[in-house]
């Protein structure tokens, strides 16, 4: 066992786990941060996506020892203002194009394409077919999840 | 088509199911919780901890909050908010002071058991007749206040209006309704459609905010405290035991508590069974998985271990072709097809597959003081609590299944197997128990879809008429799971889109051989229509071709005049969904006006490109009429592009358009899954994949690009919409991609190489 201290949603959070640990677990365990979702555990489905520095990554395959002082955003850290009614763009476009069915990929294909419109802000089809290729909707919601970020792309350009 | 197999009921509507006879009741659920007062008059509002439950699906406060239960689950379908909608509707509720709460698995509330796209239709009336009983007490509560005529009072928005317009709120008449006795069914009087508010009307699921935000829970996402994580290691053969295994190893993991084995059930496994195995238990998941890592075990072998899915279906194709037991015959098939002019011929075959919802199988259960209390994504809530009961050896009232959101059901999760595992960890170790499924462990312990065989061979007489069809299926009954005497397929599976065959063919016969099961089969989405409206849709094609007319036309050449079609002609086997003929009948009308529906709206025969083609299947399951129209490219590098797809659907009373509409969408991505990407392969009664690398599902961009959805405007029964888009999509497909290759797909998944 080793403590790391981490930043999640801009929170410094100190943990034990052993270090080959994947972040995952240690969302979900230790923290109770259970809006990451476990789908296959080999970066496979991308329904644990989280960010780190902004960067898409799949928690099951991130050992918790390689994070440092990497920041660490989950689902919840982009739900920050949902007290106050403000919804994530992102977040809004999934609402508005009501893309769920079952809901449970969601928060993973979410953080895909926030870090996707963060790189690219007017993504093509092809440039979407690709930044969401890591994350598999069983539900097949894939047609409003394009819609969707198409929409969100429309009004974060306003 | 599971009432066999699953002893449970089909769900009669009856006043004592769904009404309470209680005429007040202050329901120890809901006592004492607080709810938000928005009201502020007292006409309004009534005592706050006041609550009306007239019946086991409504209640309400004295707030005049409104709580209904959703009593069947939530696994994407939108169930949980369609049914509330229902009752709302005909209550007058105000659907932003409704609180929808999941049901416990419980038997008052009638059938639980979320497949079959049975949820609309078994409960839209009854739940139609509990919503319009609380309205009526709640205007007589009114009327006698007032002093007044009932049919001066009439709810509306959540509240109680007088001719002169004076007005009570809910909350004020939900104390006083009370005192009230269950009016007589013949008072009660259903809304006239035209004064629907929310059926029909689009309308978001109950869950969506939560979804996005990530606070919707799961089956994982319960924690009690002090949770221990378990994971089991179990046999590759399924049933079969265990010879040794050494745990040293496993217990020096850091955080692993215990290791111990569970007894296998032997073969046949049955459906709610634990696999058995050697379990590991740990203080977290990551130890959990390490512990079970580090296990040496030695299987034991069972009646199954040569068990290899490509002899066997190599085995089942070659007795396709062989006169094998008749389940439907009309004339005289081998006349028939002497006689004939031309001749289609053609075989099918499709592998093993397996659900892989995104969220694997999972629990939490505590077992304490002889109680048992789970957390879990179930499909069949009071299946669960039984199968825990009787795993557990306490009484079914000892038991509470808690239904969290399902991540992704398709059949998968009919099956409480996972559940009971957690519950016998739990009562072992005295402590709460998380179990893990991991995704290796979904598909490589799943039930699967059966792997088929068929055989088609279509007669075709002097005048261009279709005269002979003969159909052979064979596959291993889902009932093999169960039963060892269940050696082949039954009549429930072969109505699903074989015996059913709604076509004007003077000489049939479907034939099935003998399949023995040999590894656990069970339910997904719309479970034997698979195949067979794979077989069916793809030779009417080749029929087509060999008439040498367009397919739509084609399909309406065959199809006959319009008619009810009689039971008789479809033989002593036939079945209609657990439904009378007379309350659903065959109706060849609404499959031609969906057949009219999809040819309009895709415009097909439209001109395209060399190497795009469209193509057209139609088919009736779980009552509902589906036709398809696919549109493909297919490029030098055979690569296949979905780029459009169009349902015509007629699901009776579009009760919950969205949700229909995403059905449909998403079900062609499912069914692009099973056409394009997954085969489950075993060998040595081991299944081969794995993981979503070797068993592929579609993604992005496989999924079709465009779906669009033309609900038919209908006034028939509402009937289920979750399983029906799946049937006729892959033969559509298959067709598009003949049109656009001159390639006919009579093996899945597709390979054009």
């Amino acid at each position: 066992m080793a403590s790391y201290t981490l930043n999640i949603n801009n929170q410094s959070l100190t943990v034990n786990a052993e270090p080959d640990t994947p972040l995952l677990w240690v969302l979900r365990d230790e923290l109770d941060l259970t809006g990451t979702k476990f789908g296959c555990g080999m970066a496979l489905c991308g329904a644990c996506t989280v960010h780190l520095d902004g960067n898409s990554v799949r928690s099951c395959s991130t050992p918790v020892s390689t994070i440092g002082n990497k920041k660490v955003t989950t689902i919840e850290g982009v739900s920050v203002g949902v007290a106050e009614g403000k919804l994530h763009p992102v977040q809004q476009a999934w609402m508005d194009e009501n893309v769920p069915q079952c809901g449970y990929c969601q928060t993973g294909q979410i953080m895909s394409a926030i870090a996707l419109l963060d790189k690219n802000p007017n993504p093509s089809d092809s440039d979407i077919d690709s930044g969401m290729a890591g994350n598999i909707c069983r539900c097949g919601t894939y047609e409003r999840i394009r819609k969707a970020i198409k929409r969100a792309a429309n009004t974060t350009a306003k | 088509m599971k009432t066999e197999i699953y002893e449970h009921k089909i769900f009669k509507v009856s006043r004592r199911d769904f009404l309470k006879t209680t005429s007040m009741s202050m329901s120890g659920l809901l006592l004492g919780m607080q709810f938000s007062c928005t009201d502020t008059s007292k006409k309004l509002t009534g005592n706050p901890s006041t609550v009306f439950s007239p019946n086991v699906y409504i209640n309400i406060n004295g707030n005049g909050d409104v709580i209904l239960f959703a009593h069947r689950s939530e696994m994407g379908t939108g169930i949980r908010t369609s049914l509330p909608l229902v009752m709302a509707d005909e209550l007058e509720a105000d659907w932003s002071r409704v609180k929808v709460e999941q049901a416990v698995g419980d038997e008052k509330y009638g059938d639980q058991n979320t497949d079959g796209s049975y949820s609309l239709r078994m409960f839209f009336m009854p739940l139609r007749k509990a919503g319009a009983t609380v309205r009526l007490m709640l205007e007589q509560a009114a009327a006698k206040e007032w002093n007044v005529d009932v049919s001066e009072c009439k709810a509306q928005n959540h509240e109680v209006v007088h001719t002169s317009g004076k007005a009570f709120g809910f909350g004020f008449l939900a104390e006083k309704a009370v005192a009230l006795p269950i009016p007589d069914e013949s008072k009660i009087k259903l809304k006239d459609s035209k004064d629907f508010k929310y059926i029909t009307k689009q309308s978001s699921i109950v869950d969506l905010k939560d979804i996005v935000t990530g606070k919707a829970k799961f089956g994982l996402d319960t924690k009690l405290p002090n949770t221990k994580i378990a994971v089991i290691k179990r046999n590759p053969e399924a049933g079969a035991g265990l010879k040794s295994f050494k745990m040293e190893a496993a217990m020096k993991v850091p955080g692993v508590i215990k290791v111990f084995s569970i007894d296998a059930p032997g073969f046949p496994t049955n459906f709610n069974k634990p696999l058995g195995g050697v379990v590991v238990v740990a203080e977290n998941t990551w130890a959990a998985l390490k512990g079970r890592e580090a296990l040496e075990v030695t299987w034991a072998k069972g009646i199954n271990a040569d068990y290899n899915s490509l002899e066997y279906g190599n085995d089942m194709l070659k007795r396709a072709k062989t006169k094998g037991k008749v389940r439907r015959a009309n004339g005289n098939i081998d006349q028939a097809l002497s006689k004939a002019k031309k001749i289609v011929e053609a075989d099918y075959v499709v592998p093993h597959l397996v659900h892989t919802p995104m969220e694997t199988p999972c629990a939490v259960a505590h077992f304490h003081d002889n109680t048992c209390e789970v957390w879990a994504p179930v499909q069949d809530p009071q299946g669960t609590r039984k199968s825990l009961a009787d795993a557990l050896k306490i009484d079914l009232k000892a038991v509470t299944v808690n239904v969290t959101l399902l991540g992704g059901g398709f059949g998968r999760k009919s099956k409480p197997d996972f559940v009971v595992e957690a519950a016998l960890i739990s009562k072992d170790m005295g402590t709460p128990i998380k179990i893990l499924w991991t995704r290796e462990d979904d598909i490589q312990h799943g039930f699967y879809h059966f792997p088929s065989a068929q055989h088609l061979k279509v007669g075709i007489d002097e005048n261009n008429k279709v005269s002979g069809w003969l159909h052979r299926s064979v596959f291993p009954s889902i009932g093999g799971t169960a039963n060892p005497a269940s050696v082949e397929p039954s009549g429930d599976e072969l109505n699903l889109g074989m015996i059913d065959l709604p076509y004007a063919i003077d000489n049939i016969s479907c034939e099935t051989q003998e399949a023995k099961t040999k590894i656990r089969i069970g339910w997904l989405r719309s479970v034997s229509n698979i195949q067979h409206a794979y077989a069916v849709g793809c030779t009417i094609d080749e029929v087509a071709h060999a008439r040498g007319v367009d397919p739509v036309q084609n399909i309406l050449d065959m199809l006959g005049e319009d008619r009810l079609i009689d039971a008789k002609v479809l033989g002593p086997e036939f079945q209609n969904y657990g439904q009378k003929s007379e309350d659903f009948p065959w109706n060849t009308a609404r499959y031609r006006k969906v057949i009219e529906t999809a040819k309009e709206k895709s415009g097909w025969g439209k001109s395209l490109p060399k190497g795009s083609g469209q193509g057209f299947a139609v088919h009736r399951s779980f009552l509902t009429y589906v036709a398809c129209v696919v549109e493909v490219t297919v490029d030098a590098n055979n690569k296949i592009k979905i780029v459009k797809v169009d349902y015509a659907v007629d699901c009776g009373i579009p009760v919950n358009p969205e949700r229909i509409k995403s059905q449909f969408e998403g079900g062609a991505a499912f069914a692009a899954s099973l056409a394009l990407k997954s085969e489950i392969t075993v060998v040595n009664s081991a299944v081969q994949q794995s993981n979503f690398h070797n068993y592929q599902v579609a993604r992005m961009a496989d999924a079709p690009y465009e779906t669009a959805v033309h609900i038919i405007d209908s006034n028939e029964k509402p009937t289920g919409v979750g399983e029906p888009p799946v049937p006729p999509f892959i033969p559509a497909l298959c067709n598009a991609i003949f049109a656009a290759t001159g390639k006919r797909i009579r093996q899945l998944p597709i390979s054009l190489a």
